[in-house]
């Protein structure tokens, strides 16, 4: 449906500080009935703000929200629901014990009122459901339910309120290609029935797939808004990082011997995360292993197996030749695995250390920094500061506590950490994740000098086209399941999502298991 | 309304909220000390000069806070590495345990080897008594704020049993009193001549002891990195389980020294009210010390002083001492609040 002319949605000159920072600077957007608008800009560049701002959970400091030509009052977190403003977060807002039809209703009918009508309600669940190809069992137990589903109960619980303006905010994050695809044909039917939507992304062929208008945010300006006809995804990738951005050049790995072997490894399933299931795998010096895969797939149980927070339950961990008895984060680290923690605020740093303690945190124990039990705090501070200038950590010096750097820059300092004895394994698990583009290109240089000075990589992203443009063998891992190891370059997206949702994996006998995933 | 964390706090923002608690506190007092019928200023000169105002009244109160210095530094310790000991009542008891069961004649030894024999014993008991939990704790995840409290009832019943049976002081005359120590196990006086004993040195010498272990010592580091942060120190490769039970052992320990040096000190023996809840005070102490070991020694004369004071001014002016109670009660949940206020500011949307 071509878009109309009615403006359904207009946030006029929205500016909001925090402090020095200015999140957002008097940017202006509107949205026409019919249409799909893409937010499009990096980790930081505003994006959330500006739809914290839309929903109340913010007061801007200037500007003003209109809402079918109605000003919303700054502030009233249900004002833009009432409105006809319906949201899916990144982050899914469902009770998992109740069902999928408790979910949609909660809030919207009285707790305290009549008896929920609940075939009348099944009944517009399964017609809305039908009609906009969300398939899902109204009966189901939320908890049971894949991540994709999830999702789609959310969009449900959004249109069972009658929206009419639609906000998604990353909603490919946590899907597979193919549930993109799906995901997208949603939308075409919504826009089909004439609801409008503004799509969050950063990336960029979901952009240039959905939109029919981009507006760009960077550092919290609105750099540009371009008609995606008018455009193209180099064009775009330009515009929200600033520079016109290159692919890396990567020489050739030159794979040298297995450094730490994994052989026919399990883990049991904690609640609903997967475990491993017979995984082997070799991590070979000067090599980059890219692990792709949607989360909560085993990812975590890998991570922690060759980090050392968990002992598998079967299967041989070999480090160096020797089958490992005993395993723990210490020996590990003192094995030589740089590890790169997947939530760098909860187990990456302690935010109420300074920066001298936080870089310590894995060697205190040795010399030079500990002896016979005491601290030799001026060789830690010493560290700390060289780390500080060698990784270009940017901070008032090493006495800051932690929690005052950035994201970038405390994933500086872990680099610098664990990378600095120089490492012959390095575990990185969403190493740039929620970082800018300025310290993704370092991490991922860093990853880079510590390959081709002949260690074994371990990358662990659900961002595939970070995990193709650096890896120099890809695996993707499903339910647990390891798939096999794929050569740069020979497989293409489409392909890679097949194995993510779980189907390449031949045998019959996983059909049950990964099928959730599908 | 809401609160905006603060990211570089100014020197005025860190000590103006404290400051301002306590004088709320000053003046909260007086309120109560006028319904209770009384002048408020004259109450407050009282218990100012109750506390500090002779010699006698100064010296007393040195000995009411060293037992709280004692505790007080178990539950920092303790609270630091967020392990919750709210059993110091229990661990002082242990120390008194051991202290008259040595040092009523078992070993008749000089001083010079009978006191530190008895401290390291006292030690020892309120260790291994918080060890209990520590373990119950690291093996089985069995909550420590549960088993310890509950210790202290136990354990107060078990010295009770003691004092009723075994230990019950044949020259007592009935009384539920344990025998008195010998002269050797006595602490000496600091000063010949002035009512006040070692364990108040022993108190200022372990609050410093336990300043150097958590600032400069690998151990105190361990402890640090566990309490802020218990998932990235089990990351970064500290065992943490095992800093959990060292931490368990020092604040035992600590607690334990509170009860040695009360009967070696002060009382000469053991009796059902060796201590008027010094174990929990320690908690208030400990809190209002931001959990700073040399903040501990400060914290304990403040509340010490109120204890010692209102004694005395309770009888001069006829208002109940509970007013000491209610006082430091009013002190902590302003000091908490003033806490607060130092790292978050109020937000009015």
């Amino acid at each position: 449906m071509k878009p109309g002319s009615e403006v359904v949605l207009r946030l006029d000159a929205i500016t909001k500080r925090f402090g020095k920072l200015v999140a957002n600077d008097a940017i202006s957007l509107s949205l026409r009935k019919g249409e799909v608008v893409a937010l499009l800009g990096e980790n930081g560049a505003g994006k959330t703000t500006l739809m914290n701002i839309l929903f109340g959970q913010y007061t801007a400091d200037s500007g003003s929200v209109e809402v079918f030509g109605q000003t919303l009052p700054p502030g009233n977190s249900r004002a833009a629901l009432d409105a006809g403003v319906g949201m899916v977060h990144q982050h899914f807002t469902l009770a998992d014990n109740l069902t999928v039809l408790e979910n949609i209703t909660l809030g919207v009918q009285s707790l305290f009122g009549w008896r929920v009508n609940k075939a009348e309600t099944s009944l517009k669940i399964r017609r809305l459901s039908d009609d906009f190809r969300l398939k899902v069992d109204p009966d189901a137990r939320v908890g049971s339910l894949s991540v994709g589903e999830r999702q789609r109960v959310e969009i449900l619980k959004a249109l069972y309120r009658d929206v009419k303006i639609l906000i998604l905010d990353e909603p490919t994050a946590v899907l597979t290609p193919q549930e993109a695809d799906d995901l997208f044909a949603t939308l075409r039917i919504a826009i089909a029935n004439g609801l409008s939507i503004i799509f969050i992304s950063h990336k960029l062929h979901e952009v240039m797939a959905i939109s029919d208008r981009v507006v760009v945010l960077r550092h919290g300006r609105r750099v540009a808004e371009v008609d995606v006809a008018d455009t193209d995804k180099t064009a775009l990738s330009g515009l929200m990082m600033g520079v016109e951005a290159k692919a890396p050049d990567i020489a050739v790995a030159r794979p040298g011997k297995t450094l730490l072997s994994l052989q026919n490894i399990s883990t049991p399933n904690i609640k609903n995360v997967p475990g491993l299931c017979d995984v082997s795998l070799d991590l070979k010096a000067g090599q980059i292993i890219g692990l792709a895969g949607v989360s909560g797939n085993g990812q975590a149980a890998l991570a922690d197996v060759v980090g050392g927070m968990r002992m598998p339950s079967q299967g041989v961990l070999v480090l160096g030749g020797e089958p490992l008895a005993q395993w723990s984060p210490r020996k590990a680290v003192q094995s030589g695995i740089a590890r790169i923690p997947e939530d760098r605020h909860k187990t990456g740093t302690i935010a109420d250390f300074d920066l001298t303690e936080n870089t310590i945190l894995e060697g205190y124990n040795s010399t030079p920094f500990s002896r016979a039990g005491w601290m030799n705090w001026s060789k830690a501070r010493r560290f700390a500061t060289d780390i500080i200038d060698k990784y270009d950590v940017r901070c008032p010096g090493p006495d800051t506590r932690i929690r005052l750097l950035s994201g970038g820059n405390m994933q500086k300092l872990i680099l610098g950490r664990v990378l600095e004895a120089d490492p012959q394994i390095v575990l990185a698990n969403q190493p740039v994740r929620g970082l800018d583009i300025g310290a993704v290109n370092y991490v991922h240089s860093q990853l880079l000098a510590a390959r081709d000075r002949g260690a074994a990589v371990l990358l662990i992203s659900e961002d595939l086209d970070e995990i193709m443009g650096l890896s120099d063998v890809i695996h993707v891992i499903a339910g647990g399941r390891l798939s096999p190891g794929f050569a740069r370059g020979s497989m293409t997206p489409a392909q890679l999502g097949i194995w993510m949702a779980g189907q390449g994996f031949d045998s019959a006998d996983l059909d049950g298991e990964v099928a959730h995933a599908s | 309304m809401r609160l905006e964390p603060i990211a570089n706090p100014s020197l005025g923002r860190s000590l103006g909220p404290p400051a301002l608690a306590v004088a709320a506190t000053v003046v909260i007092a007086s309120l109560l000390a006028m319904v209770a019928g009384a002048n408020p200023f004259s109450v407050l000169g009282l218990i100012l000069k109750g506390a500090f105002g002779s010699q006698f009244a100064a010296l007393e109160t040195l000995n009411r806070a060293t037992p709280l210095i004692f505790t007080g530094l178990a539950i920092a310790v303790a609270f630091k590495a967020k392990f919750w000991n709210i059993g110091a009542e229990a661990q002082l008891y242990a120390g008194a345990l051991i202290t008259v069961v040595l040092g009523t004649g078992a070993l008749p030894w000089p001083s010079f080897a009978l006191i530190p024999t008895l401290m390291v014993g006292a030690v020892l008991a309120g260790a291994v008594l918080l060890l209990i939990p520590a373990i119950l704790k690291t093996r089985f995840g069995v909550d420590e704020v549960v088993t310890t409290l509950l210790f202290n009832f136990i354990f107060l019943l078990f010295i009770s049993m003691l004092l009723e049976g075994p230990l019950k002081d044949p020259m007592g005359m009935g009384w539920p009193k344990s025998a008195r120590v010998l002269s050797e196990a006595r602490l000496p006086r600091i000063v010949d001549g002035l009512r006040l004993h070692w364990g108040f040195g022993l108190a200022i010498l372990c609050a410093v002891a336990v300043w150097v272990i958590q600032t400069r010592s690998t151990l105190g580091y361990e402890m640090r990195a566990v309490g802020l942060n218990r998932e990235a120190a089990a990351f970064a490769g500290i065992p943490v389980n095992t800093v959990l039970v060292k931490t368990a052992l020092m604040s035992g320990g600590l607690a334990a020294l509170a009860g040695f040096s009360e009967v070696a000190g002060l009382k000469g023996s053991l009796t059902l009210d060796l201590s008027p809840g010094f174990g929990y005070t320690g908690i208030i102490v400990a809190m209002l010390a931001l959990l700073n070991p040399l903040g501990v020694i400060v914290t304990a004369l403040f509340v010490a002083g109120i204890f010692v004071g209102a004694d005395s001014m309770s009888r001069a002016a006829g208002v109940p001492t509970y007013l000491a109670d209610m006082m430091l009660a009013t002190a902590l949940l302003l000091m908490v609040l003033a806490i607060l206020l130092t790292r978050f500011r109020v937000v009015r949307d």
